[in-house]
C-alpha cells in the first residue's frame, strides 16, 4: 500500500520541482484519488441498494433478530427452542461451527503431523501408506468426500430398534452414537477444577526442570510425571467429593435412544470429512517443512549422540516449525470455512441456520452480510493468534 | 498526458456505473415484448410441477401456468425462457428483474407480499405440508411422532410449520435440514428420520421416486395452508393483471367448459360469456393490452386447468394426486375465476 518514496533529493531541490514531477508526492496524490474512488464505488452500490430495495417496498434492518424464530435446531450446545430469537438460533449455529472447527483442527494437527512425518519414514510400507492417504484424501473434493461418510454413516449403520452394540451401553446406528455418560455431581466440577490445577503445575514444574537441566544438565522425566498429575489429581478429588459412579445409559424409548451422550451422524461425517481432507494438506506441510531443513542439522546432531527422537523433537521441529506456521495457518482458515458445506449434509452450523432465517425473514442482505461478517472476525482471530504464535516461535536471528 | 487519459477512463467508467439508475426499466409487458420471450423462474427438479423431461422439454403445473402466460402475450407457448431456482434465490430473482413472473410452489404469505415486495396472483394449486413415514414404522396420525427425527427441506413455510404443530401439541422432535431435495430424501429412504415433511404434493412426488413407493405412507393431517401462487414484482400493476388473468384463463376455461378438443366448436357457441372469453365478442384483449385472441390461445396450446393438472400431476401420472381442493367451485373444490367480462 504504501509506496510514498522518500528519496527526493533534499528540500532545497524539491522546492524548484513542482508537484507533478515529484514522484513521491505524484503517488500520494494518486492514492488519495484510488481511495476516494473506492469510496466513491461502494458508496455507490450502498446508495443504490437502499434506493432499489426502498424502490421494491423491500423492509430493511436488522429488527428481525429479535423476533421469534419458530423453527426447530437438531442439535444445540446451548439450551434452545422454537420460542427463541433469530438471533439466539444464529448463536446455536455459531456455536455449532465453533464446536466442528475447534475440535476438527486439533484432530487435524494431529493427525496430518503424523501422517507428516510418516511420510518420510525410512520404513517403506509406511512412508507408501501414507502417500497413497495424502494423495487420494488431497484430490477428492472434499464436498464428495462428505457425502460419502454422511451415506455411509446412514446406509452401513442399522435403525435404532437394531442398533449395534459393541458395549454395554453404547450403541451405533444410523441416527447417532450414543455413549453412556455420568450423572452430573458437583465431584465432577472438582475434578476438572483439580484437572486445571495440575495442568498449571506442569506449567511451572516443566520452567523449573528446565531451568534446573540448564544449570546441571540432569534431565527431570517430565511427561510421566505430568501425566501420573494430571490423572491423579482429578482422581483424587473426584473420589473426596464421594465417587459418585450413577451413570446416565442410553435406553431405546419410542423413536430414539434416550439419554447418555449422542453424536449425530452429521456431526460425525463433517467432523471426518474435514478432518481427513485438511490432514493431507497439513501432512504435506509438515513433510516439507522438515526436509526444509539442511540434513547436516540431523547429521549434526547425531554426531552429538542424540537418539534419532530427540533429533527430531529437539532439533528438526522446532527449527521446521517456523516453516510449517504460517500455510498452517491458512489450512485451519480453509478448515473452518469448508464447514459450511454443513448444509449439503444437514449439520446445523452457522451457514445453515443464517440461509434458514433469510428464507423465513426474505432479508437476504442482512443474512449475508452477517455470514460474512462471523466468518471474517472467525478468520482474523485465527490469523491473530497463529501470527502471535509464529512470532513466538520464529527463530530470534542476530 | 497520462493522466487526462486516466481521468477519462475514470470518468467514463463512473457514468457507466450510473446508467442501471438513469435507465429505469420501463413496464414489464413492453420490455418482455421487446425482448421477444418471456422469462419464467422455475423448480429445477420437481416432479409434476417444474422438471425437464428425458427428452429435455420442461414439464409441469407451473411450467404450463408460465408457458399460459407467454401465449397470452406472445399467442405461442414457446417464447418462453425457464431459469431454474432454488427456495433461496427464487425472490431475489425475481426481485432483480432476472426473472419476469416467478412460478415455483411459491406459497402466498402475508410477509412475503409486503415485506418482499412481492404480489401473488391467482394461486394455481392448494397445497399443504403433511407428513410421510415408513409403513413398517406402525404410525397411524402425526400426533404419535412424539420424540421423532424428521427430515425438513429448508427454504420455505416448512420448517415453521413443523415447528408449530409440535409446539401446539406439545410434543417433541429433533429436524434434520439439508439444503438439497435430493440428499434429504436419500437421508430418508436409508432411515436417517422416521418422517419427512413438506407440501403434500411434493411427498407425493418423493414417494413416486422412492426405491420402493409402497413401503412410506402419507399421514392424513395437513398441517399448513400452503396456496401455491405464481409471483410478480410490486408495482406493475398491468403485467400483474397479465399474470392473474393467465392463470384465471385456465380456470375459467374449465368452468365454462372449453379445453383444447373442443375450443373451435366453441368458438361457435351462443353463451356470450363464451363468446367473451375465446374474444369471439372483442374487449378483453384490449382491457388487459394484448390481443383478442389470448384466452383462445392459452386454452388451444396449454389447455384448461383440468388438462394441466391431469397431464401433470393427476390420476395418471405417477404422483396419482386427487384433485382435491384443486377441484372446480362446482364440484366443491377451491378453484374459482371471477367473470371474464
Amino acid at each position: 500500500m504504501s509506496t510514498a518514496q522518500n528519496h527526493t533529493d533534499g528540500p532545497e531541490i524539491s522546492q524548484e520541482v513542482p508537484f507533478w514531477h515529484d514522484p513521491g508526492k505524484r503517488a500520494i496524490v494518486f492514492q488519495a484519488l484510488i481511495l476516494c474512488l473506492v469510496f466513491a464505488a461502494g458508496y455507490y452500490i450502498f446508495a443504490n441498494t437502499q434506493a432499489n430495495l426502498r424502490r421494491q417496498a423491500i423492509s430493511t434492518g436488522f429488527g428481525f433478530l429479535g423476533r421469534e424464530a419458530g423453527f426447530g435446531i437438531g442439535e444445540a450446545l446451548i439450551p434452545y427452542s422454537a420460542a427463541n430469537s433469530y438471533a439466539h438460533a444464529l448463536l446455536v449455529g455459531l456455536l455449532n461451527t465453533l464446536n466442528v472447527a475447534f475440535i476438527g483442527i486439533l484432530l487435524t494437527l494431529l493427525l496430518g503431523v503424523v501422517i507428516g512425518i510418516a511420510r518420510l519414514s525410512s520404513n517403506w510400507l509406511v512412508s507408501k501408506l501414507a502417500t497413497g492417504y495424502i494423495e487420494v484424501l488431497q484430490n477428492i473434493p472434499v464436498l464428495l468426500q462428505l457425502f460419502f461418510w454422511y451415506s455411509l454413516f446412514n446406509d452401513l449403520l442399522p435403525s435404532p430398534r437394531q442398533s449395534f452394540s459393541p458395549l454395554p451401553g453404547v450403541f451405533f446406528s444410523n441416527r447417532g452414537f450414543y455413549f453412556p455418560v455420568p450423572v452430573g455431581h458437583c465431584a465432577f466440577g472438582w475434578a476438572a477444577a483439580a484437572f486445571g490445577g495440575a495442568a498449571l503445575v506442569c506449567f511451572l514444574l516443566r520452567r523449573w526442570a528446565r531451568k534446573r537441566q540448564d544449570q546441571t544438565g540432569q534431565i527431570f522425566p517430565f511427561w510421566p510425571v505430568s501425566a501420573v498429575l494430571l490423572v491423579g489429581f482429578p482422581l483424587l478429588a473426584w473420589s473426596l467429593a464421594g465417587a459418585p459412579t450413577a451413570m446416565s445409559i442410553p435406553h431405546l424409548t419410542g423413536f430414539n435412544f434416550q439419554g447418555g451422550f449422542s453424536l449425530s451422524p452429521e456431526f460425525g461425517a463433517l467432523l471426518i470429512g474435514l478432518v481427513l481432507y485438511t490432514s493431507a494438506f497439513v501432512a504435506e506441510i509438515v513433510r516439507a517443512g522438515i526436509q526444509a531443513i539442511s540434513i547436516g542439522q540431523s547429521e549434526a546432531a547425531m554426531s552429538l549422540g542424540l537418539k534419532s527422537n530427540l533429533v527430531l523433537s529437539l532439533i528438526i521441529l522446532p527449527q521446521a516449525m517456523r516453516i510449517i506456521i504460517p500455510p498452517l495457518t491458512s489450512q485451519m482458515l480453509n478448515l473452518t470455512k469448508n464447514s459450511s458445506l454443513a448444509v449439503a449434509i444437514g449439520y446445523p452450523d452457522f451457514v445453515s441456520v443464517a440461509n434458514t432465517t433469510i428464507n423465513q425473514t426474505g432479508q437476504a442482505i442482512e443474512g449475508v452480510l452477517i455470514i460474512m461478517v462471523v466468518y471474517l472476525i472467525l478468520s482474523l482471530l485465527t490469523s491473530a493468534f497463529m501470527n502471535w504464535y509464529n512470532k513466538n516461535k520464529a527463530l530470534v536471528e542476530r | 498526458m497520462k493522466l487526462t487519459r486516466t481521468a477519462i477512463i475514470v470518468l467514463l467508467a463512473a457514468i457507466f456505473m450510473m446508467l442501471p439508475l438513469i435507465a429505469g426499466a420501463g413496464e414489464t409487458l413492453d420490455a418482455v415484448k421487446g425482448r421477444g420471450h418471456l422469462i419464467v423462474g422455475v423448480h429445477s427438479s420437481l416432479f409434476g410441477f417444474g422438471m425437464p423431461d428425458e427428452k429435455g422439454v420442461w414439464r409441469g403445473l407451473d411450467v404450463d401456468t408460465g408457458r399460459a402466460v407467454a401465449t397470452a402475450v406472445f399467442g405461442s407457448p414457446d417464447k418462453i425462457k425457464f431459469i431454474t431456482l432454488t427456495t433461496q434465490t427464487r425472490f431475489t430473482a425475481l426481485q432483480s428483474k432476472e426473472i419476469d413472473v416467478l412460478c415455483r410452489n411459491a406459497t402466498r404469505t402475508l410477509t412475503r407480499e409486503t415485506e418482499l415486495g412481492l404480489t401473488f396472483v391467482a394461486t394455481n394449486y392448494y397445497d399443504g405440508q403433511g407428513f410421510m413415514v415408513p409403513k413398517k414404522l406402525g404410525v397411524k396420525q402425526a400426533k404419535e411422532l412424539d420424540g421423532a427425527t424428521i427430515c425438513v427441506l429448508p427454504g420455505t413455510t416448512t420448517e415453521q410449520n413443523v415447528s408449530d404443530y409440535f409446539r401446539t401439541y406439545k410434543i417433541s422432535m429433533k429436524p434434520v435440514v439439508i439444503e438439497q431435495a435430493t440428499e434429504l430424501n436419500k437421508a430418508f429412504f436409508a432411515g436417517r428420520c422416521d418422517c419427512l415433511t413438506s407440501d403434500a404434493s411434493q411427498l407425493a412426488s418423493v414417494r413416486a421416486v422412492a426405491p420402493n413407493p409402497d413401503d412410506y405412507v402419507i399421514l392424513p393431517e395437513i398441517i399448513s395452508k400452503e396456496p401455491l401462487s405464481p409471483a410478480v414484482r410490486h408495482g406493475d400493476d398491468q403485467w400483474r393483471d397479465i399474470v392473474d388473468f393467465a392463470v384465471l384463463a385456465m380456470i375459467a376455461a374449465e368452468d365454462l367448459g372449453i379445453n383444447s378438443k373442443n375450443l373451435d366448436e366453441m368458438l361457435k357457441s351462443n353463451d356470450p360469456n363464451i363468446k367473451r372469453f375465446l374474444g369471439v365478442t372483442p374487449g378483453n384483449g384490449k382491457a388487459l393490452g394484448l390481443d383478442e385472441k389470448w384466452a383462445y390461445n392459452i386454452v388451444k396450446y396449454v389447455g384448461n386447468y383440468g388438462e394441466v393438472f391431469e397431464r401433470n400431476v393427476g390420476k395418471n401420472t405417477s404422483l396419482k394426486l386427487p384433485r382435491g381442493l384443486n377441484a372446480q367451485w362446482k364440484d366443491g373444490g377451491l378453484m374459482y375465476s371471477p367473470p371474464f367480462k
